[in-house]
């Protein structure tokens, strides 16, 4: 009898347990759903009146130079304060972002200090490294990037490529569907992509995880209907 | 597009750059007797390269009727270098195609065949459909410098962040100005 009864409570306590978990689940489920379907690629329907704390990715090279061209046009009264992050091993990026910063300080007048920072992160994976040293490295990275994302926690992600973007950009993205923080994300494609994205952009495009991804060619929007054909850049 | 900007009018200047990295295969093609004996056919008289980490040194040479080489690995002045050129011959990144490109300068991109990854092609070729700029690998070189009609080439109208900053103003709310 009493075990019977044990076994019941148990079976009881596991369904209810099981039934708890299968709930949470599927909430997890509709609100990565919700947040993929209904909110991404859609305006946000409130004006934006106040300015929006933006996080800028720099690529390193060729993606640098063409993130700066489109800061350069960017309205900075809009887009502030904003934060530069650029892999650790790139010297040159936080430099030339820093000029750009620096001359806009001495045209405005305010501190460099008020609207920009900067800030380095460390890279999942550089270039030839082998695969099986990188699963630690992508681990480090991943927690850097999870506490820089904590620290800033940005309105707006400015990002395009090459890989540094996407542990910051997965966050966000779990920043999202937890309520933590809602980013709106852009990634411009490089002009070197002119028939396929980068395995960059095609995560980003494949998970539905950037708000709006865009190309410099038509051929290449031709070929992923959501992305939005935006002419050259550079 | 204009040949000379001033200086010595004898001196003309073929600049080769590889980058941040390497590119011994372009610098090996480079010290080449076809290549170089197709550059001095051409009417150009002097040879600099840029050879970043390579390992390959090519022979410098100051004898007189031949082509004058000299290299050096980097330079924080490449940009003085690509302005006082005649001819610039580049790695495929975009940063030094697009660098030559604004500055007017005729152009040769090599792609580096030996890389894993080999979407830089795309671009130089998407360019060289556009007339902006001759393509041509390592091996093919001496051929494309013996082809080529630096006069049909079209200068290339820089491109405008506007239209980026504009969709991303107008996703987030923010009025048109």
């Amino acid at each position: 009898m009493e075990k019977g009864n044990g076994c019941c409570f148990s079976s009881v306590s596991s369904a209810v347990i099981l039934s708890t978990v299968a709930f949470v689940v599927i909430l997890i489920f509709v609100r990565v759903l919700y947040v993929i379907y209904y909110c991404s690629g859609r305006p946000l329907s409130k004006r934006a009146s106040k300015p929006v704390s933006t996080l800028i990715i720099l690529g390193s090279g060729g993606h640098t130079a063409e993130m700066l061209n489109l800061l350069a046009v960017l309205q900075k009264d809009r887009f502030t304060p904003r934060f530069y992050i650029a892999a650790a091993t790139d010297n040159m990026s936080l430099q030339k972002a820093m000029l750009l910063e620096n001359s806009l300080a001495s045209e405005s007048g305010i501190d460099v200090a008020n609207t920009a920072q900067f800030m380095k992160i460390y890279r999942s994976r550089e270039v030839g490294q082998s695969y099986i040293t990188s699963v630690w490295t992508t681990l480090i990275a991943i927690v850097h990037a999870l506490w820089l994302m904590i620290k800033i926690r940005p309105e707006v992600i400015l990002c395009n490529g090459p890989g540094t973007c996407i542990p910051l950009c997965v966050i966000a993205f779990i920043f999202k569907v937890l309520g933590i923080r809602w980013s709106s994300i852009f990634y411009v494609e490089s002009i070197a992509r002119v028939k396929r994205l980068s395995l960059s952009g095609l995560l980003l495009y494949k998970l539905s995880m950037a708000d709006q991804i865009f190309v410099q060619w038509p051929q290449l929007q031709r070929q992923y209907p959501r992305a939005t054909y935006v002419g050259r850049l550079m | 597009m204009g040949n000379e900007d001033g200086g010595d009018k004898t001196r003309r200047v073929v600049f080769v750059t590889v980058g941040t990295t390497s590119f011994d295969a372009l610098v090996r093609a480079m010290d080449s007797e076809h290549v170089k004996k197709e550059l001095l056919a051409k009417g150009y008289t002097n040879l600099l390269i840029q050879m970043g980490r390579g390992s390959f040194l090519p022979t410098k040479s100051e004898r007189e009727g031949s082509l004058a080489v000299d290299y050096f690995t980097f330079s924080s002045s490449i940009a003085d270098h690509l302005r006082s050129a005649s001819l610039v011959i580049s790695h495929a990144g975009s940063g030094s195609i697009f660098e030559t490109l604004r500055l007017r300068k005729q152009l040769i991109v090599v792609v580096n065949e030996d890389l894993m990854d080999n979407h830089q092609s795309e671009l130089a070729d998407e360019l060289a459909n556009r007339k902006h700029l001759y393509c041509a690998s390592p091996h093919t070189l001496h051929q494309t410098i013996s082809d080529m009609d630096l006069n049909s080439l079209l200068p290339y109208t820089p491109g405008d962040a506007t239209p980026v900053a504009n969709h991303i103003n107008r996703f987030l709310g923010f009025p048109d100005d």
